[in-house]
This record gives structure tokens, sequence and C-alpha cells, in this order.
């Protein structure tokens, strides 16, 4: 997988989901927790799916408001436990 | 063991076990993500106590003062309202501030809550009294402002009829009611409610509960130290994020007892890694409660088949029928059996108030899960609008009367909440075969996750948003059966129709709302000028929009 295709699944789910507005043109630097657009909830279920959807796991330490906000840290994060 | 039999011999909240016989014994292990547990033992608890009670005495702080606590979940909110206790001071514990929230949102309703409580002091970290101070003139102190090291005098036990602490019960933003509760009605409390859930002295109480809430507070605190069982507390911030905390903390301790909210037991079994899952035993387990919010038969069982493997079975998932106005429980399910099933006809419910009983397989078949039996020494009645007695399986209010019910509203003689001894708790349901059934909420009240809020607040800030008709706006709650609790839905009339402004007024009024109320908006609405359905009287109909929303929805 490239890391465009990573981004567009990442970007899906995250939009139908866990933001529920597919259609909300979310920047890849917007931070999504910190304005509203979903809750601390999600970070716990965006683990989730990384894990069934990319075989990657998050540690709880790096699950967090701080190092998970936007699209970009998600993306960047998942990227570098991507299994080859 | 405190229980009724044993009532006589505690007196005050101070005779906790830890207090009363300090040991090495573990009275509390933090728990948290990515750091090491911190075990406090009964001696160093019972110490950290007097250390506090002599520091705010120091401060000049008298018996009967109202002390605010204003922490994140931690050991310092822990100290701060035993110390107080111990002074025979009255403690509350308020929510700190999160990453939502706006802080001078926050600073405003806490000021306003200082000014309407008379509070006479403000515990809380050192960061956050810095800027406290700017908008009160309440004395306020950081942690490094209490003097630990003062000679501890001797305090005078308080009077068991005097008011203990405040639990803050829900209102409308600047209208929280403190709950003010004695030593003697949380005693009652505790006693009738161990004898419920039939304590017993190898249990171990896991909790991640909020302290300002009644569920943390009591079941999740108060009761676990009261009767010097070990208490793992864990933060409620840290374990929404990190569920698979909670399953960690049961394993490694060998958890007993676990309260939660129903929204918890969707997250448990939704958003808990494999991985996280299959390295732990829930085996420990006697007793999860559903507990504050209305409890569904498809979250337990979700839990179930989530956690089967983990050692869940469904005798261990007991229900509890809760409010800050009864110190806490109300009813409590049969411990060691599963919760009571009524499986009711749903459409003569919603037309006709009647709970008639139908065969599962029936299309209009719903099923209802029993909040158990009221606990000993505490009455449960149904009555009418009238305030007349029902018969079983009518719908009708529910009313309690009990010997550990609130004193009264806290500096609010305006608010009467007992009517001929009752008290009524705004909640619909239904008695059968002695179990209580709770429908839901009488008025528009919405439970998001466990929290109660009023869709008034949330449509005071929608009205501000520019590009919404002020009084043109509406929030209700949507039950979600992925999620287990009722999501919050808006529907707003706007001007425009450009979709790009729309898609700015929806961003503006979903940011405008968690830094205000921190709660978020799952679905926003625009609609054009008249859409919304106005009552006789010219109010904005919360219920008849809500039908008018979820019917748009549905439609093909």
């Amino acid at each position: 997988m490239d890391e465009t295709t990573l981004r567009r699944q990442m970007r899906a789910f995250i939009l139908n989901e866990l933001v529920r507005e597919p259609d909300y043109p979310l920047r890849d630097d917007e931070g999504i927790i910190s304005s509203g657009l979903m809750d601390s909830f999600a970070l716990a279920e965006l683990g989730v799916f990384v894990e069934d959807a990319f075989d990657v796991y998050i540690p709880d330490a790096d699950l967090t408001v701080a190092k998970m906000d936007s699209l970009n840290q998600m993306v960047a994060r998942v990227w570098r436990d991507l299994p080859a | 063991m405190l229980i009724p039999a044993t009532r006589t011999t505690f007196h005050t909240l101070l005779d906790a076990r830890p207090l009363a016989e300090p040991s090495d014994a573990p009275a509390i292990i933090f728990v948290a993500t990515d750091t090491e547990p911190v075990v406090v033992t009964r001696r160093a608890l019972a110490t950290a106590v007097t250390h506090h009670a002599a520091a705010l005495h120091a401060l000049g702080i008298q018996p009967g003062d109202l002390v605010l606590i204003a922490h994140t979940q931690n050991l310092a909110a822990v100290y701060a309202f035993w110390g107080a206790l111990q002074l025979g001071a009255i403690p509350t514990l308020f929510p700190s501030l999160t990453e939502k929230l706006d802080a001078e949102v926050y600073r405003r309703n806490m000021a306003q809550l200082i000014d309407l409580s008379q509070v006479k002091v403000v515990l809380t970290s050192d960061d956050f009294a810095v800027t406290l101070r700017e908008v009160t003139s309440c004395p306020v102190y950081g942690t490094s402002d209490l003097p630990l090291d003062v000679p501890s005098p001797s305090f005078t036990p308080p009077d068991p009829d005097s008011i203990a602490f405040l639990q803050h019960s829900s209102g409308t933003t600047g209208l929280q009611k403190g709950v003010a509760l004695t030593h003697t009605a949380v005693l009652n409390q505790l006693a009738a409610y161990s004898q419920a859930i039939a304590l017993h002295a190898d249990d171990v109480v896991v909790s991640w509960l909020p302290l300002y809430h009644d569920m943390g507070l009591i079941a999740g605190f108060l009761l676990p130290l009261v009767q010097g069982l070990p208490l793992v507390l864990l933060s409620p911030f840290d374990w929404v994020q990190h569920p698979a905390l909670l399953l960690q903390a049961i394993d490694r301790y060998r958890g007993t007892l676990c309260w939660l909210p129903n929204f918890a037991y969707n997250h448990c079994a939704r958003r808990i890694r494999r991985r996280d899952k299959e390295a732990v035993s829930l085996a420990s387990m006697r007793l999860f409660i559903n507990c504050s919010e209305p409890v569904r038969h498809s979250s337990h069982q979700l839990f179930l088949d989530a956690f089967a493997a983990q050692g869940v079975t469904p005798d261990r998932l007991g229900v509890s029928y809760a409010m800050a106005e009864n110190t806490f429980a109300v009813s409590q399910t049969l411990p060691g059996q599963p919760a009571p099933l009524d499986w009711i006809d749903g459409q003569l419910l919603a037309e006709q108030n009647v709970a008639q009983p139908v065969e599962p397989t029936q299309p209009e078949a719903v099923p209802l899960v029993s909040c158990g039996r009221p606990i000993s020494g505490t009455a449960v009645a149904i009555v009418d609008e009238q305030g007349n007695p029902l018969l079983p399986r009518r719908v009708g209010e529910i009313v309690v009367r009990s010997d550990c019910m609130l004193t009264g509203y806290y500096r609010r003689e305006d608010l009467r909440p007992f009517q001929h001894g009752w008290y009524h708790t705004g909640d619909r349901g239904y008695l059968a075969d002695g179990e209580l059934y709770v429908i839901g909420r009488s008025k528009d009240l919405i439970i998001n996750a466990g929290k109660n809020i009023y869709p008034q607040d949330i449509e005071a800030v929608v009205n501000e948003v520019p590009g919404v008709y002020p009084g043109r706006a509406v929030a209700f709650g949507v039950p979600d059966e992925r999620e287990g609790t009722e999501l919050i839905a808006v529907v707003a009339e706007v001007e425009t129709a450009d979709s790009e402004q729309q898609n700015q007024i929806r961003l503006v009024i979903r940011q405008r709302v968690v830094v205000e109320t921190a709660v978020s908006v799952s679905f926003v609405t625009l609609v054009p000028r008249h859409w919304l359905r106005k009552t006789s009287s010219g109010k904005i109909a919360r219920a008849e929009n809500r039908r008018k929303w979820l019917a748009e929805r549905n439609a093909p």
C-alpha cells in the first residue's frame, strides 16, 4: 500500500464513521478532536480501525489528542509501522 | 463491614476503616497509561488526610465552610476531600477543565457557582489557581500553597446530622444544584447498598468514574474507602481514550466490582483492540453494575459477546437505578443472577403508558432490563400527574422516599425537593413483580455518555452562531444503537442555501457547542426558515421537531 491509498482510506473512515459528515472538506492539518469535529472516544475507535484494517498496533501512550489530532499525524503514525 | 446490622457502630464518614485502622494494606491504587501505578496504603492515606485537615485549618477554614475542589482525577483531590471532611468543612468536587472546553467559559461557570453557593475556598492545581484568582474574590489555593507541615490540632468529630458534603446535581449552566447530604444519610446508603450487592471483605473495586458524579463519588470512591476495600482508581479522560486500561486494571488487581454507565459497555465492546483483549482475564469480576443512564439489553449482549472468552457471564451483569438526591442507589438487581428482562409491547407502551408483556418473537416486542428492587431503607412508588399511586405495569413518574435522602439543595431554599415526603425524580417507569423498570425522562433532558445535558444550554450557544436565525434552533437526543447512548442532534434555521457557507456554519456550531458545553454534537442539520415547528405559546417544540427530523432522516 502506498501513502496516498492509506491517507484516502483513513480520511474516509474518519469522515464516515467518526465525524459522520462524509462531504466535510477536511484539511490534512486540521485539528479533528481539538476543533470538536469528533470527541476523544474516537481515538480508541481509531486504534481498533488501524489494527483491523492495517494490522498496526498503536500503543495507548501514542493514542492521545496531542499526538493524533490531525489526519497528517494519524497517517504518519500508521505509515511508520505499516507491515511491508 | 458496614451493613444495616452494624450500622450503629459507624457515626460519621471519619469512621472509614483506613482512617480508623491504619495499616500497610492498600487503600487506593492509582493506575494511569504510561506511568507506574501509585499504591497508597491505609496508613499513608490517614497521614495525608490529617496533614490536609491541619493545612486547611491553618489557612483559616472553619467547620461548616464550603470547600470547592477542582482537580483532575488525582490523589490531591482525594486528600483535599477527606481533609475537609476531617476538619468538619463541607467539600464538593467540581469537574476539571478539559481540552475541549473553553477555559474562559469554565472559569465563568465556576465563578458563578462560587457566588451562588457561597464557596469559602477553592483548592486546585498550582497552574489553575493563578488564572482562577483573576475571576473570583474567593481565596484560591494551589497544591503547593497548602502548609502540609503544620502540626495537627485535635479535631472534634462532626455531628452525624451535619452536612458532610455536596454532590452537584445537573441543572442548566449556572443553575447547578448542590445536593446536601449528612453523614447519617451517606452511611445509611452505604450500609443498605453494601447489603444489596452482598459486599464481601475480599472485594476489590475498580473505577474510572469521575468523582464529581454520584456514581463515581459514592460507589467508586466512598464505598470502598469506608469499607476498607482496595480501590483501583483511574482517570475518566485516560479511560475514554484507552478503554483497555480498565480491563488491565481488573486483570492485574483481581477486581470484583465495577460500575459503568450504559455507553461504557458499548465503548469497551467496540473500542478495545483484539491484542489488548486477548491479554487479560475478567474472571475475577463478581459484578459489573450498569447505572446512570437508560440500560439497554443490546449493550449487555454486545458486552457479553465481546468478553465471554475473558470470563464475563450474564449473572455478572447487574443493574442499579441511582441519583445524587438519594445519595446514590435507589434499587439494585440481585447479585449472582442475570438482571430480569421484561419483553413488552412497545406500541402499547408509547400510546397507552402500559407495559403489557408479550412474547419476544412478536414484532412489537421490546426488551426492558430491570433496575432491580429498592434497597433497604428506600421506598419507590409510581404516580400519575396528580400524585396518585398507579397499579403495577402502569407507567408514571418514579417517586422515592428513604433514610438516605438529601437534606436540601445547598443555599437554595427556593427549591423544595419533597412533596408530602416523596422526592419526585422526573423519571418515568413502572413496577412489575416488585422490580423497577425505568423508561426515560419526563422532560427533554438528554443523557449522553452518562452525562445529563439540557438542550436549552446547547440551543443558547447555537442561537449565537452567525448565520443562524436567533431563536430558531433546537437540540435533542437521538438514541444510537451502536454507541449505547443518546447522541446529540442540532437543527438550525439559516438564511443561506450556499453549501460552502453552510459547511462553515456547521463547523462553527460544532466548535462553539464543544468549547462552551464540553459536549460533542453528532448531527448538525441546517434547514430553511419556517422548517421548525413551534408550540401554541411560540416556543420551539423539541419533541415534535425531533419526530420530524427522525422521520425525514429515515425517509428513503
